[in-house]
């Protein structure tokens, strides 16, 4: 079995949600990991959780990047190779933590939002998105004040280039256009790779889309994407 | 330096009393309940256990009628939350509480806090939130001011909620000029508790700690209860300073410190320090207790430099508690408040004398016996026994309905009515609110009720809050009761058994009778319909004093429902259309009502009665056909027809599903009746909701109503992209009245509130 190890920090608040989606959905072993702990080679995934980590005061993850996991997780991605996962505040800690090129501004429109919305999958040969046909339309929540995705234009270009894009936000039929974007974010970017393709942050939340009864099962998509990808490489 | 930085020997006079809100005669009870002159701090203390916000001095009488007996009920009013059994190992804690003179001065901090304090007060009871909901009430809101308030109180609930991990999943969005100046803002929160793990606020143990866990002390919020006790005016944007300000991590860390305190059993009480932090925390824990408390203000952490005991036992700073360890367990409570991040700190121990008593640099600076300070059953206690006067504004309140013309243009009307404030879209509001974390919002916002699920248990939890202040206003028996009525069948509408509720009850100032008499009678037609249907009230909030300059807001007794869908199946119903070709079925009568609607105010400007009928047999007997339907699984769709009647709420079921992405989905309509057309399609006849089923199961359904001696009608079939309504088809003559594409509605109900948010 793949096993995930959660991290918990101060104001974690989809800690929870996402053990939930990994043992009781996927049906992989979970953990939850305390901020201070950096004992985590043991896990074939990290998984950073949504939330407001200590209060996101400052600016959303400034302060969570310093916490000792991250120490921890800087050596478990860049030294070891082995797979991290953000998920909204998640991918706001691993941008600031450099583990991902970019930076987060406040949602175009200035207000938090929450509500489902579509993704296309840019590209389907990576861990998170093998189960899944390039293009497909995935119908998952979102619920951030600064998921406004951005980066200057050399660093966009290299990532279109290196097929690190990983999540554009569309529309139900796919389309990719202004109108599709519901947080200003630069090429409707929802979720990206590093070149290695071991690390990835989305803003959209997987973990909530995971039963017919909440509205989607394409959630599972991606977690049972990395577990494929663990079962077969690692 | 605050001008309460003073000397405790300071000298009482009469501008002092006054100026604290208290009445000669209750400054006489003070000298006779003590056998002295008080001290400063006591007067400060006697002032905020007596001022409405928390004495409850002039409602409770009143709220004694409320029934809070039931065969779910594990906690009733009294405590921080009530609590209600589900039949399995699990409990649901659940309150109401208004926030609203904060919030007319400060909206965004005034707001957060509000939601800041009622989650407090659910996981003191040992319960983790699962679900929060709203009332808020503004003025019209093309007016600039309302829409200052209205951003700010969204944007501190949303700041609030969404940091603590809580979806904030239903809630009610009115406005009506008479909350111009005094806008509202009620937060509920709902909590799961396992039964074993309940804790309540009580002082117990001779010897024990007394501990102070959370934020420190500062001199935000000094005399907030007292400030939440007088009307609104000129001046009052001086107070600001007795509003206190959030921090909504620093909540979540003591959420999960408390849950893990609870989980280890080392405390026999907690509380939360909400109005009147200190003193009130204190005083109730020990009243419950039936004993004493003495508190060292030297040990108590501060926030600022110089704080006198005066400060530091009325601030109102945010994300504080006070517990009693039991013997011995200090260490261990302070080790888990480390783990989050956290300090506890021993301020004092419980006591036998039953007294509060107040010490600073060795010195007592209080000392005041507990039962007449907070029990109203005290002879001493400032019990006021008010006597209501029927208000003259109602003496000439209903229209004659010859008067009233019938529009020619019925489909310009519903055009009306869609786009107006009270029925447009609200999602500019609430997805700001972070409504699907915790990954249990079955129904999310914009239906009748909002649905979480329990997982791994054979139920889900539906709620809904609701209130029609007009209807209160032109009818305060009537209106209560309809408040108590709607909030059931919305919950209903889910699929759910309503069970219990909790209430706030909004009013203006009660030392006027006319305004008292509308609480008294509003609260009797809540009575009322509490008793018919079985659902108890467990917990509860009065907030008075809600007048501005322009006068006293309508009366609004806010109701919050909870009901549970139970079953392996665990069915349930939304709001909306689900498939074409579905028979669309009436459960309920129309009558000849068009008073005290709001296509009588939006489209004929008459604010005017009668309110509708109740009959609370008819009632009930709708809902149950509704739930037994859904439980079936025959009902597909369920909503009740509310604001704006039978066309708007056919208007709602085409078009609220496109809100999560749903496709809108049209109906054709055919009404055979001699009723007038805008009661027909607008009028607001209670007791009457509009359900789906396929052809198929319609014997069944038609059954299921007749065993319940309710009408069920069938009134057309859904399809296509146009809602179209014909009258009196039999003549065929000019029956079709509306005939609207469905793209029109939604661009008119989606921008109406939308485009002010």
């Amino acid at each position: 079995m793949v096993k995930f190890g959660v991290v918990v920090f101060p104001g974690s608040n989809c800690d929870k949600d996402c053990l939930w989606a990994i043992k009781d959905i996927t049906g992989e072993k979970a953990d939850f990991v305390w901020h201070e702990s950096k004992d985590i080679m043991k896990y074939d995934v990290i998984v950073l959780p949504g939330g407001f980590s200590y209060g996101d005061y400052l600016r959303t993850g400034a302060i969570a990047r310093f916490s000792k996991v991250m120490y921890a997780v800087q050596k478990f991605a860049v030294k070891k190779n082995k797979m991290v996962v953000g998920i909204c505040n998640g991918f706001q800690i691993l941008l600031e933590a450099g583990l991902l090129p970019g930076a987060m501004l406040v949602n175009k429109n200035l207000k938090f939002i929450s509500k489902f919305i579509h993704l296309s999958v840019e590209n389907n040969k990576t861990a998170y998105t093998n189960k899944c046909v390039k293009g497909q339309v995935l119908r998952v929540p979102i619920a951030h004040g600064e998921g406004n995705y951005f980066c200057d234009e050399k660093t966009l270009n290299s990532l279109i280039e290196n097929d690190q894009v990983v999540f554009r936000y569309c529309d139900g039929q796919g389309k990719i256009n202004v109108d599709s974007n519901p947080n200003g974010s630069l090429y409707n970017i929802a979720g990206i790779m590093n070149k290695k393709g071991n690390v990835m942050g989305m803003m959209p939340h997987p973990e909530r889309a995971m039963s017919a009864r909440l509205g989607s099962v394409d959630g599972n998509l991606v977690f049972q994407s990395i577990v494929n990808h663990v079962k077969k490489y690692l | 330096m605050s001008k309460y930085n003073k000397a405790n020997d300071l000298e009482i006079t009469d501008e002092l009393i006054k100026e604290h809100g208290l009445k000669p005669g209750e400054y006489k009870n003070i000298l006779t309940i003590l056998g002295r002159k008080p001290t400063f701090v006591e007067l400060g203390i006697f002032s905020a256990m007596w001022s409405e916000h928390c004495s409850y001095k002039h409602s409770k009488p009143t709220l004694k009628k409320f029934p809070h007996k039931g065969k779910f009920v594990i906690q009733g009013p009294g405590e921080n939350a009530g609590i209600i059994d589900t039949g399995t190992d699990l409990a649901v804690a659940f309150k109401i509480e208004s926030h609203n003179h904060p919030s007319a001065v400060e909206p965004f901090q005034g707001a957060a806090t509000g939601v800041g304090g009622i989650l407090r007060d659910i996981f003191t009871m040992g319960a983790r939130p699962v679900a929060g909901l709203d009332s808020l009430r503004f003025g019209n809101p093309e007016s600039m001011n309302t829409q200052r308030l209205m951003s700010g109180v969204v944007k501190g609930i949303a700041f609030y909620g969404n940091c603590m991990g809580v979806p904030t999943v239903a809630g009610e969005t009115v406005f009506e000029d008479s909350y111009e100046d005094n806008c509202l803002v009620n937060a509920m929160t709902i909590g799961i508790v396992e039964k074993k793990k309940i804790i309540k606020a009580k002082a117990s143990g001779l010897g024990n700690s007394v501990m102070y866990i959370g934020a420190l002390t500062g001199r935000d919020g000094i005399h907030g209860a007292t400030f939440a006790s007088a009307e609104l005016s000129e001046e009052t944007a001086e107070n600001r300073s007795s509003v206190q300000v959030a921090d909504p991590f620093m909540e979540k860390l003591l959420l999960e410190a408390t849950l893990e305190l609870i989980d280890k059993k080392i405390m026999v009480g907690i509380q939360d320090m909400g109005a009147a932090g200190l003193t009130s925390s204190s005083t109730e824990m020990a009243f419950r207790g039936g004993v004493g408390i003495e508190l060292d203000m030297d040990k108590v952490p501060k926030r600022e430099k110089g704080m006198n005991a005066y400060e530091i036992m009325l601030s109102e700073s945010q994300e504080r508690m006070l517990l009693v360890a039991k013997k011995g367990r200090e260490k261990q409570v302070e080790k888990i408040l480390n783990k989050w991040g956290l300090h506890a700190s021993v301020i004092g121990k419980v006591i036998k004398k039953p007294n509060v008593i107040i010490i600073e640099k060795g010195v007592v600076v209080a000392d005041i016996p507990v039962y007449p300070l907070t029990d109203s059953n005290h002879p001493l206690f400032p019990l006021k026994k008010q006597k209501g006067v029927k208000p003259a504004y109602l003496k000439d309140i209903d229209i004659e309905l010859d008067d009233v013309r019938i529009p020619e243009d019925l489909e310009a009307v519903l055009k009306k009515l869609m786009a107006c404030p009270n029925i447009a879209s609200k999602s500019n509001i609430w997805e700001q609110y972070d409504h699907m974390v915790q990954t249990n919002t079955v129904i999310l916002p914009g239906s009748d009720a909002a649905v979480i699920d329990v997982k791994d248990r054979d139920f889900m939890i539906s709620t809904a809050v609701d209130c029609n202040g007009r209807y209160v206003y032109l009818d305060p028996f009537k209106g209560g009761k309809i408040a108590m009525a709607e909030s059931a069948r919305n919950v209903s509408c889910s699929g759910a058994e309503p069970v219990a509720f909790t209430n706030c009850l909004n009013f203006g100032n009660p030392e006027d009778p006319e305004i008292f008499w509308q609480f008294e009678k509003a609260v009797e037609g809540m009575c009322d319909a509490a008793k018919a249907l079985k659902t108890p009230v467990i917990s509860g909030n009065v907030s008075f004093y809600n007048e501005g300059p322009g006068g006293a807001i309508y009366p609004t007794p806010v109701v919050g429902m909870v009901g549970y869908i139970t079953g392996k199946e665990k069915r349930y119903a939304k709001q909306y259309f689900k498939d074409n070709n579905d028979v669309i079925v009436l459960l309920g009568q129309t009558k000849n009502e068009i008073g005290a609607s709001e296509y009588l105010k939006v489209v004929h400007g008459i604010i005017k009665g009668p309110v509708p009928d109740i009959d609370m047999k008819k009632e009930i007997a709708v809902q149950k056909t509704c739930r037994q339907g859904i439980k079936k699984g025959i009902i597909k769709s369920a909503h009740d027809t509310s604001k704006g009647g039978l066309a708007v709420a056919l208007a709602e079921c085409c078009i609220t599903g496109t809100l999560h992405g749903d496709k809108p989905i049209g109906a054709f309509i055919e009404l055979q009746s001699d009723l007038r057309l805008d009661a027909l399609l607008f009028g607001e006849t209670q007791s009457r909701i509009i359900v789906t089923v396929d052809r198929a199961n319609l014997p069944a359904l038609r059954k299921i109503a007749a065993k319940n001696r309710i009408a069920a009608s069938e009134i057309g079939k859904t399809g296509g992209n146009r809602l179209m309504i014909n009258t009196d088809w039999a003549s065929k003559k000019n029956c079709e009245k509306i005939n609207i594409l469905l793209d029109e509605l939604i661009e008119l109900w989606s921008k109406g509130v939308n485009k002010y948010v």
